[in-house]
């Protein structure tokens, strides 16, 4: 029973963070009714960039653990965000008025090309976070042993989560996100400024994407070019399983898909663990497209 | 029939029919390479360029192939050459079951969907399913092709053998191309309703654009198996997916030309320039970010068909 | 002889009831209107009759056989034609191509028979041009063959849309809106092709705005206002028809 819920919180933890990739893929196709297959990579960037920060600036020696943590997310969520601003504006601005899948093909090729980039940069093998980031104490919550660590990648991401979530509701460029994403068209004519909005979730989204890498680093210890493939595509079924362009499903869609990722490699078998996303996502496509949560939108002929 | 790209293939077949003579057994093989991804290309092209169906997990066909071969020659030893229908309808009938309960899926979506197939392939064979792929280390011990007797064995041998079938295989899909067949891939790729409201039977012909590209991609599996006597689920990862699609989209989506010089320049150039090698994945990201908005057809895009049309005053000179 | 008949058909779209309890019947050789204001359900009558959508109740008889629940692709084999309101050519693809999709249903050679180039596949091709140029030589589109669609008029645009149609060798042709966006001269044009229509035995049922093509051209009229059938007969009834011309401009009392 122990085992139960350590699998369960390990699951919302990694969820979380499968969450708050898929809230940079589902804010994006939302807006441009794009996949954008280079977030996964901005993702990985943001993993690599909070290496180089914590190592060279030797954060958590300056400010302590949990102060330094903190910064580090900070700078890699803002140095990730301006890489997906740019990348907005180089891959998918020119391609606004082409066919859809021409901006498909543009996106991968800027996949292609950052996670390359990364590994130019920063060799193949595997990079590896300092071990002592944060104290490794246990905390005992409701009778359980769970490490802080969790604990805290957890809390983040909801805080992050809910933080967002009140950001898209309740403030007046939250609703213009939200107007963009449902007819584009309608949202420029009531004088809402478009490419603005565009702007903003090519920040927000990759900002996210790369906290979740920063997080990732330090959780699991050890950081590869190739995560961004993994862990986007894992993001990208949570997306489709809430419900593709809907931010509440990309955030249910995670957690839940942590949780049974968990637990399927804890009951049934940890090699074919990243098979079940897999399998998921296609069922989902198959069956019910929409999503957990999404809405049917019908075509005209 | 005589009108400048006949000119063009039968001086290349000249040219391809004396390189192994000039050239060095690295080169040669490098030949070997370019005309297996060519082939590999033009199997992907009939789903990607004209079907317009985005499919980002070709190497699963090819695995499948590949490993039908290896399977049963190191168990049974049955040439491999035989065996070359046999993995052409392994990798089809695989096709055709992945592909029914998905055709009808957007393009993106698909594009997903593709991706996922090719990993769960990849994943199963490094899992050893069904206790017959031999798990991460692979299988060998396969038998090289021989043909009455004459074993294939140097890459000056396996070159004509690729090449041979490279050149079957332009002729065999040229004359697909123009034809009704290759008309209904191109209408439902324009305009999906409007075909099937000209009475194409759209979802048949999407299966049909996968299956024969599948069975072709398994084909080619066949030969590289029995190339490589070993071969194991890393040569069939989403890079080597990537790899055909981006020579494809870079060359030239629907053309076979394109196709052919897209395999030239992905495989050939970066072997020219080994310094390069390893950029040589981020150069063909930004190749491909350039294309799609310079120039979307590709380096040499697809050209319109030409009919005979039978009145005097439009008579045309057409390609049969 | 009737050669299409709708029967009670009902099509709701979540709470929107687009066509109600319609019920008319076309009969062979006769040239058919469908008209009614916007939003009255006629493109979606057309929609449940080519299959692209599935009733919700009713039954659509062509050839006394049921077509409910047939893919679109099949009813066009079996006979019925259509052409789009928003024009659906093959944009990118050559005028005489665009025809030659109309073929398709009429041939049978498939990939095997493509590859090995076997005589009746070529025998096939060849008919094949000569049909589609039949069919543009129809419309009066043969010397733009080699055109690119795109590079068309829009009226000549709809014209390859009827030649592309007329490819599938229909029995019945329901057209879409066919002189949308066409001037005087081009409608007249299109009413004589209409005729010509029917002369060649095809059977004809359209929707149209224009009401001067309607009441010259149609010899039965059907209108339908908020997806149920309202009035039907011969134009000139249907012109002096009250309910028809309430749904049309309004009664004096609304004003």
């Amino acid at each position: 029973m122990e085992q139960f819920f350590q699998q369960l919180t390990n699951g919302l933890a990694v969820g979380g963070i499968y969450a708050l990739i898929a809230l940079g893929y589902t804010m994006v196709y939302g807006v441009l009714k794009l996949i954008n297959f280079a977030h996964g990579d901005l993702f990985t960037i943001g993993a690599y960039l909070g290496l180089t920060l914590l190592t060279s600036l030797s954060l958590t020696d300056r400010l302590g653990p949990f102060w330094g943590v903190v910064a580090l997310a900070a700078m890699a969520m803002g140095l990730v965000a301006l890489v997906g601003a740019l990348l907005e504006r180089v891959a998918y601005r020119p391609l606004r008025e082409s066919p859809r899948l021409s901006a498909v093909v543009s996106a991968l090729g800027a996949s292609i090309f950052l996670s390359n980039a990364v590994m130019l940069m920063y060799g193949a093998r595997f990079h590896v976070y300092p071990q002592d980031l944060l104290p490794k104490i246990t905390l005992d919550l409701f009778g359980l042993q769970l490490p802080l660590v969790r604990v805290l990648i957890l809390a983040a991401s909801l805080v992050m989560m809910t933080a967002l979530y009140l950001f898209i509701q309740k403030t007046r460029i939250g609703t213009a996100i939200r107007a963009a994403a449902i007819d584009q068209g309608a949202a420029r004519l009531m004088g809402i400024d478009v490419d603005r909005v565009i702007l903003l979730v090519f920040l927000i989204g990759p900002a996210l994407g790369g906290v979740a890498g920063v997080m990732v680093g330090i959780y699991y210890g050890q950081i590869n070019f190739t995560m961004g493939w993994t862990y986007g595509l894992k993001a990208f079924t949570a997306a489709i399983l809430g419900g593709i362009g809907n931010i509440p499903g990309a955030m249910v869609g995670g957690l839940l898909l942590g949780v049974i990722e968990a637990m399927g490699a804890a009951y049934i078998s940890i090699a074919w663990k990243d098979a079940i996303a897999f399998c998921i996502l296609i069922a989902i496509l198959i069956v019910r497209p929409t999503g957990l949560l999404g809405e049917r939108v019908a075509e005209k002929v | 029939m005589m009108d400048r790209t006949k000119y063009l293939y039968l001086a290349g077949t000249v040219v391809l029919a004396a390189a192994p003579a000039v050239l060095n057994t690295y080169w040669v093989d490098v030949l070997n390479n370019v005309g297996m991804y060519a082939i590999l290309g033009l199997s992907l092209n009939l789903i990607v360029g004209h079907a317009g169906l985005f499919n980002l997990g070709h190497a699963a066909f090819y695995a499948i192939g590949a490993y039908t071969a290896a399977i049963l020659n190191s168990h049974f030893h049955i040439p491999v050459l035989w065996l070359l229908p046999l993995s052409a309808l392994t990798a089809g009938l695989f096709a055709l079951m992945i592909a029914r309960p998905i055709i009808h899926l957007r393009g993106d979506y698909l594009c997903i969907v593709t991706i996922g197939v090719g990993e769960i392939v990849r994943i199963a064979l490094i899992n050893n399913v069904f206790g017959i792929t031999g798990g991460a280390n692979g299988i060998f011990g396969i038998d090289r092709p021989q043909i009455f007797g004459w074993v294939i064995r140097r890459p000056q041998e396996f070159y004509y053998l690729i090449w041979l079938f490279l050149m079957v295989t332009v002729f065999l899909l040229q004359r697909l191309e123009n034809s009704r067949f290759g008309r209904a891939l191109n209408y439902l790729r324009e305009d999906e309703t409007a075909a099937e409201g000209s009475g194409i039977h759209t979802a048949h012909y999407k299966l049909m654009a996968f299956v024969i590209g599948a069975a072709w991609a398994g084909m080619v599996g066949n030969i590289f198996a029995a190339k490589m006597t070993i071969i194991s689920p890393e040569s069939f990862s989403f890079w080597e997916s990537v790899l055909m699609f981006t020579l494809v989209i870079l060359g030239g989506s629907g053309s076979i030309p394109g196709v052919l010089l897209g395999a030239l320049l992905i495989i050939g150039l970066p072997e020219l320039f080994r310094g390069f090698a390893n950029a040589r994945m981020a150069i063909f990201g930004v190749a491909m970010v350039a294309m799609m908005i310079f120039r979307t057809g590709g380096i040499l895009p697809a050209r319109p068909r030409t009919y005979r049309l039978p009145q005097p005053a439009a008579a045309v000179e057409a390609k049969p | 002889m009737t050669l299409l008949s709708l029967n009670r058909l009902t099509k709701s779209f979540g709470g929107l009831t687009a066509v109600n309890n319609v019920s008319f019947q076309v009969e062979g050789g006769s040239i058919v209107g469908l008209i009614g204001p916007n939003g009255a359900g006629k493109t979606t009558v057309f929609n449940l009759i080519t299959g692209i959508y599935r009733p919700n109740q009713g039954e659509i008889i062509f050839n006394d056989g049921s077509i409910v629940g047939q893919p679109t692709h099949r009813i066009v084999s079996l006979g019925i034609a259509r052409t789009f309101q928003t024009i659906r050519l093959f944009q990118n693809l050559s005028v005489l191509e665009n025809v030659l999709s109309g073929c398709h249903c009429r041939m049978k050679s498939g990939s095997l028979a493509a590859m090995l180039r076997l005589p009746s596949q070529k025998k096939e091709e060849r008919r094949a041009v000569e049909r589609a140029l039949g069919a543009l030589t129809f419309v009066g589109l043969e010397s733009q063959a080699e055109q690119l669609a795109r590079n068309l008029s829009y009226g000549n645009q709809r014209l390859l849309e009827i030649a592309r149609a007329l490819a599938t060798e229909p029995q019945l042709l329901i057209l879409d809106e066919p002189a949308g966006g066409m001037n005087e001269q081009e409608t007249g044009a299109l009413i004589t092709l209409i005729r010509r229509l029917r002369d060649r035995g095809i059977t004809v049922l359209l929707i149209e705005h224009d009401m001067s093509l309607v009441m010259r051209v149609c010899e039965r009229i059907v209108v339908l206002e908020y997806g149920a059938k309202i009035a039907e007969g011969e134009p000139a009834a249907i012109k002096a028809d009250p309910k028809v011309i309430e749904a049309y401009l309004g009664t004096e009392e609304n004003e």
